[in-house]
């Protein structure tokens, strides 16, 4: 049995502890909006945040996240109107859309740690995210665009 | 990590003559009906439950290999040079466990190393370390383990060789290694420096994993806290040998002991694990300060913490490297793809959560052997900070891929010599992991 919390309501599973973190989310929550994308931690499409950071749940297992607290893609905003989901419609980011919740999911928590962040920080941050579609030039203007209005909303009160 | 203590074993050989018999022989104590729980005020068994978790007692007395056994009941199996030694049942069992010990024959285990019956026991149990105890501390002890549920539990029997299971051997390396008796008080230090000795030498034994071992498997005085393997980690040097680029200072090693995490030297992690989380987090807030106070002034901290500054900038310079501009490297793309969204760092110093490589004591140790650990079975939420998790890598990279990405990180996140043989030290550290962490994905 591993407990842990997921998007602010308790959830409890009775799987393996090996079971990686995504199966559980996917496959027994039913939350899907967290992707498989290669299943080793080298494309970002599985990211969720376990205690606020970035995680790649494709190669967590359970077991690791047991009593953490963990969001995904359907957490972050009820509405889906989290400063990056609007910055992400704003530029219109997503071709396929595939990799986009992973994407988002990282580039939350990287403006977090860099709330005004360069070129370079960007890019060594999201190097693990791969888009197939190649909107790298867009995700880079999202994040820039989400920065701008968090500091704006901040300076507007 | 305390497995390691279980390199104590040996004796030296038979040294011969009555004077040493009547040196080594020991009468039995005579067994006792149980204390009844009553016995025991409820304050001092609650002194000896926090003083239990910091001696780390459950932790070598609860088997672990196969079957999960129950709290205390022994038989966890401790990995020697000279065979397994399996621990004993110290639940009060009147016939399995402790439950006919009297405190007197309780007493003379922690402090003498001898068992109720008068038989020698091996030093894979620190009493050299426990019989720096004080009294009243081990009468504590002795009224938390009494007052747990008996468990009816035998042991397998250890498979430690001739000549060294002969136990009276071990008085003979009593004679040479165990110095008897409460820590004195060091004048020369403040209260708090000799709380912290008391700690870290006496009920936490941290030098039993910090401190190299001789061919007796003895802790070497000659090398105190040089650091040594231990369960098929590294235990690092907690001396001015330890070759992390940032000092461990007082709040380093506070943060650590305390958190689970030094935010300039990374998470306690593998067999640190339970001493953070199961051990010195009973503890109260006070003792840990104490022995992070004490540890601080082993590796002579206050001396070289001026060096500090440089050595963040120069981290944070190494931390960005080849991660700008096109990835061509296939060894730096692999370091952008897996890692480098958690590690990498910019700005001044590293952001709280995001562990800098560059400063990190498993990249900066002479074996490649924590990093191997780290990477292969990530860091669960009951090991480093308890509310964050590292995947585990296991079934992302090969063996080549692992001695190719820790040569990579040697090579440009730290100003040491590099490491050699990595493939083949990758596969050994990936064969002492019991079974993969994670299931494989595909």
């Amino acid at each position: 049995m591993t407990t842990f919390r997921l998007n602010g309501r308790d959830v409890t599973v009775d799987v393996p502890g090996d079971t990686p973190l995504l199966w559980v989310i996917r496959d027994e929550v039913g939350l899907t909006g967290t992707k498989f994308g290669c299943g080793i931690g080298m494309c970002g499409a599985c990211t969720v945040h376990i205690g606020g950071r970035a995680t790649r749940s494709c190669v967590t297992p359970v077991s690791a996240a047991e009593g953490a607290d963990i969001t995904t893609i359907e957490g972050i905003d009820p509405e889906g109107n989290h400063p990056v989901q609007q910055a992400w419609r704003e530029i219109q980011v997503p071709q396929c859309g595939y990799c986009q919740s992973g994407q988002i999911m990282q580039a939350i928590s990287l403006l977090r740690d860099y709330p005004s962040p360069t070129d370079e920080e960007i890019d060594a941050v999201m190097a693990g995210s791969l888009c197939r579609c190649m909107t790298y030039v867009r995700i880079r203007e999202a994040i820039k665009k989400a920065a701008a209005n968090a500091r704006g909303d901040a300076s507007n009160g | 990590m305390i497995k390691r203590i279980a390199a104590a074993i040996v004796g030296i050989g038979v040294a011969g003559g009555v004077g040493f018999l009547a040196y080594a022989w020991y009468p039995a104590i005579a067994p006792v009906a149980p204390p009844p729980p009553s016995s025991f005020t409820a304050a001092q068994i609650e002194r000896g439950r926090v003083l239990a978790a910091g001696g780390y007692c459950a932790e070598c007395h609860t088997r672990t290999d196969g079957v999960r056994g129950v709290e205390l009941a022994g038989d966890y199996k401790m990995d020697t040079p000279f065979g397994a030694i399996f621990s004993s049942n110290i639940t009060p069992d009147p016939e399995t466990g402790i439950g006919r010990w009297s405190e007197a024959a309780f007493h003379r285990a922690m402090r003498k190393g001898i068992s109720r019956d008068g038989t020698q026991l091996f030093p894979a149990f620190p009493f050299d370390h426990f019989t720096h105890m004080t009294d009243q501390d081990i009468a504590d002890v002795y009224a938390f383990l009494m007052t747990r549920q008996p468990v009816h539990s035998v042991k397998r029997d250890n498979t430690v060789g001739f000549p060294f299971n002969i136990r009276l051997e071990q008085a003979g390396w009593k004679l040479l290694f165990l110095h008897e008796g409460p820590l004195r008080n060091d004048p020369a230090h403040d209260a708090e420096w000799n709380r912290g000795a008391y700690l870290a030498e006496g009920l936490s034994h941290c030098s039993a994993c910090h401190t190299p071992r001789n061919l007796m498997g003895a802790e070497k005085s000659s090398a105190p806290y040089d650091g040594a393997p231990v369960d098929n980690w590294i235990a690092p040097p907690l001396n001015e040998h330890n070759p992390t680029p940032v000092v461990w200072t007082e709040d380093e090693y506070f943060k650590y002991l305390r958190f689970g995490s030094a935010p300039l030297h990374g998470s306690a992690a593998g067999p640190m694990s339970p001493v953070v989380h199961g051990g010195l987090s009973e503890m109260p807030e006070s003792d840990v300060h104490a022995i992070a106070h004490y540890l601080a002034d082993i590796d002579h901290a206050a001396t070289r913490v001026s060096q500090d500054p440089k050595a963040i900038a120069w981290a944070m310079q190494a931390s960005m490297k080849d991660l700008v501009g096109p990835q061509v490297n296939p060894n730096v793309k692999l370091y952008a793809g897996a890692c480098a969204a958690c590690h990498a760092n910019a700005g001044p110093q590293p952001v709280e959560g995001r562990p800098d490589l560059a400063l990190n004591n498993a990249l900066w140790l002479d074996e490649p052997t924590n990093l191997f650990q780290v990477i292969l079975r990530g860091i669960g939420t009951t090991e480093g900070i308890s509310t964050v998790s590292m995947p585990s890598f296991y079934h992302s990279f090969s063996d080549a891929d692992l001695a190719r990405l820790a040569a990579y990180l040697r090579a440009t996140r730290t100003t040491l010599p590099p490491w050699t043989d990595l493939e083949k030290k990758a596969a050994e550290v990936r064969k002492t992991l019991p079974a993969p962490p994670v299931a494989s994905s595909h």
